[in-house]
């Protein structure tokens, strides 16, 4: 896998998007700023030489040419800002600091901006103004107008820090994204890393938790949760399937031994036909191996949850003691049912139908003929007993735990069909409905007994009907 | 009977045709889901056998398809996988019964033939009747040759069972299913015990004996 680009990571695009989002708004802040300052003192400088005007027209209207011409000149001299300039009708200079007309003054009144030349330490420099010009009577004109070279250095101070402002944001914000997806990627490269550790086999890796309880760390946990509970079911699988491979493994091996030795010889057409019906028997007996230990797979997995409903305990009971009784008279053996009604619980109606069946089944194999067999099914506080005792020759303590491994079958029954998978199919059933299994002596012989916690009791009218 | 085999194992179709030929039906073969479907609804048939995991169309799109074109044939589903609620998926999809893989050929023909009398619509039968023994199955009695035999609810279910599909095979899965409804087996003989205590009330003293074991599939009831 190649390594993710930092310019790739989403932080880095979130961080992208902030730091364009942020750099408008310092933009437009700054800009706004700069705007309305510039616009007030350009205000300013207009209202100054708006008053002037003023004044200096009260003054000529007053006083006349004479007074103006001494006005100025009064004010030309202590100004340093303000700009004068007084002209006769043959545009030779009559009073003001300014050296000559601008250009650029003709015509109407009316404002202008003009470029003019001011001796400073010694040395003419050109110098921007902004000045308002007027005709007087009798062919005089006047101008009056203010220097604005340091506004304008303000105003190109105020750009230059526009600039720096945005260019700083989007460089530290720039810098700051690289720095945080750098780290970010850091922890998700190590994550990716390990995946693909895991992928490849090393199903006991897990990702590491830098213990901070951050997001990052709450979704390693849960990743390892996840890793920890494939581990347990591809366990599980790996168990079920070597069991399965080395239990049919023999009777496939019987089976193709039979088939052999009847094709060695000449045999007769009943020989064959006898060969074929016991291979059959054969398969029969390794398809119920077969279905057994899936059905043990199936519970103790205890994932097939849509399998799982509430149904009536005391009823399967019920049923159950009915499908065996004949059995067991048949052996001469007394079955006694003893089944509460209306006992209900959440579970898989089939495999506890399954498990129980295989109780009965032991029940009435492994009791001798004329001895009994007690079914019982009761409430016990909040929970369900559910007994199969049985004066058969029962189970020494030291087998009983032996006996609900797979494929365990005691030296006493190794002669009897079965195929060993029972008591393990009860014990996965069992811990499917998180029921205590616990075998007993029932003096003599097997009690089982299955205590199914929190079960229901079905509403009245329900057991009516049932 | 017209039989579609709907099954892209062409060896196990192979048997089942071989199978079903012997016992007199006659077969057609479709390999893959669309042509089965298409032959399915062109074809008149008499039941459908139709594997769960077919190429192109797998087997519960296809019969729910039929389906909803208003086509009726009964189908059977054949399966390898056996849990419980793949068997009740099936039946949803509008299958009328399921037979996990591996399965007896007694097994396979039993149930073809159950499912064809099943969809023959007839009025509800208030009597039963086979030979001389007789079945009121208002007043819940069991009569043969005149005389009352007493019947446990549980063996007149049974009995019901037999007599309704009187003249053909069931199998002892069958039995388990229709009269104590369990989808698994019990490993002893607990069907057989029940079958001949029935035998002992129906034919015991009889000179015709009614229900017959058939070996290595199940019993029959005949006349």
């Amino acid at each position: 896998m190649p390594k993710l680009s930092i310019i790739r990571t989403t932080t880095f695009r979130l961080v992208l998007i902030y730091l364009a989002l942020f750099a408008l708004s310092a933009f437009l802040l700054l800009g706004f700023i700069y705007w309305s300052t510039a616009g007030i003192s350009t205000g300013q400088t207009d209202d100054t030489i708006n008053a002037e005007i003023t004044g200096l027209s009260e003054q000529y209207r007053e006083n006349g040419l004479g007074g103006l011409v001494k006005i100025v000149t009064e004010r030309s001299r202590n100004q340093r800002q303000s700009l004068y300039l007084l002209i006769d009708p043959g545009g030779r200079n009559v009073a003001g600091n300014l050296t000559h007309w601008p250009e650029a003054a003709t015509g109407a009144d009316g404002l202008l901006e003009f470029t003019y030349q001011r001796p400073v330490g010694g040395k003419d420099t050109s110098r921007r103004a902004r000045a308002w010009h007027l005709r007087l009577g009798r062919g005089f004109q006047l101008l009056v107008g203010r220097d604005i070279q340091e506004r304008l250095k303000l105003e190109k101070v105020m750009r230059t820090s526009l600039a720096w402002a945005v260019a700083l944001t989007l460089g530290l914000g720039l810098l700051g994204g690289v720095l945080l997806s750098r780290n970010l990627l850091r922890r998700v490269e190590v994550i990716n890393r390990t995946s693909r550790e895991i992928m490849d086999g090393a199903l006991d890796r897990r990702l590491p938790v830098s213990g901070s309880g951050d997001e990052l760390d709450r979704l390693a946990e849960n990743l390892n949760d996840m890793l920890d509970q494939i581990e347990r079911l591809v366990t599980g699988m790996r168990q079920v399937t070597d069991n399965i491979a080395h239990d049919l493994r023999s009777p496939l091996n019987r089976l193709r031994g039979r088939l052999e030795v009847a094709l060695m010889g000449e045999g007769t057409q009943s020989e064959y036909r006898a060969a074929m019906e016991e291979t059959i028997a054969e398969s029969e007996s390794l398809l119920e191996t077969f279905n057994a230990l899936l059905n043990i797979a199936q519970a103790e997995a205890g994932l097939a949850e849509d399998s799982l409903s509430d149904f009536d305990l005391s009823a399967l009971v019920a049923d159950m003691a009915d499908l065996y009784g004949p059995a067991a008279e048949d052996k001469s053996q007394t079955l006694t049912g003893d089944v509460e009604d209306g006992i209900q619980i959440f579970g898989d109606r089939h495999l506890a139908g399954q498990a129980l069946a295989n109780l009965m089944d032991n029940a009435v194999k492994y009791t001798p003929d004329g001895g009994t067999i007690r079914l019982v099914l009761r409430r016990a506080g909040a929970d369900a007993e559910l007994i199969v005792a049985d004066s058969g020759s029962g189970i020494a303590e030291a087998d009983r735990e032996r006996v609900l491994d797979r494929f365990q079958r005691l030296e006493a029954s190794r002669n009897s069909p079965g195929t060993g998978l029972g008591l393990s199919l009860v014990r996965a059933v069992a811990k499917l409905h998180c029921a205590e299994l616990v075998l007993e002596d029932n003096l003599p012989g097997l009690r089982v007994l299955l205590r199914f916690p929190d079960a229901g009791w079905l509403a009245e009218k329900e057991q009516t009907v049932g | 009977m017209r039989i579609l085999i709907i099954e892209d194992d062409t060896a196990a179709a192979g048997f089942m045709a071989k199978g079903l030929a012997e016992s007199g039906h006659v077969t057609d073969h479709a390999a893959d889901g669309e042509d089965g479907f298409e032959m399915a609804r062109h074809g008149d048939y008499d039941v459908c056998v139709v594997d769960r995991m077919l190429p192109k169309l797998d087997g519960l799109t296809l019969v729910q398809r039929l389906r909803a074109e208003g086509i009726e044939t009964p189908i059977l589903f054949l399966s390898a996988l056996g849990e419980v609620d793949d068997r009740i998926k099936g039946l949803k999809a509008g299958g009328d019964d399921y037979l996990v893989k591996p399965y007896a050929f007694a097994e396979l023909l039993a149930r073809i033939e159950a499912l064809v009398r099943r969809r023959d619509p007839g009025v509800v039968e208030t009597h039963l009747k086979a030979g001389d023994l007789e079945m009121d199955l208002l007043a819940r009695t069991v009569h043969r040759g005149g005389t009352e035999i007493a019947m446990q609810p549980r063996e007149f279910r049974l009995l019901e069972y037999l007599m309704r599909n009187q003249g053909h095979t069931v199998t002892r899965t069958m039995l388990l299913e229709h009269v104590w409804d369990y989808h698994f087996d019990p490993q002893t003989n607990v069907i057989d015990v029940h079958i001949s205590r029935l035998r002992g009330k129906i034919d015991k003293g009889f000179a015709v004996p009614l229900l017959h074991t058939v070996r290595g599939a199940g019993y029959c009831l005949r006349a």
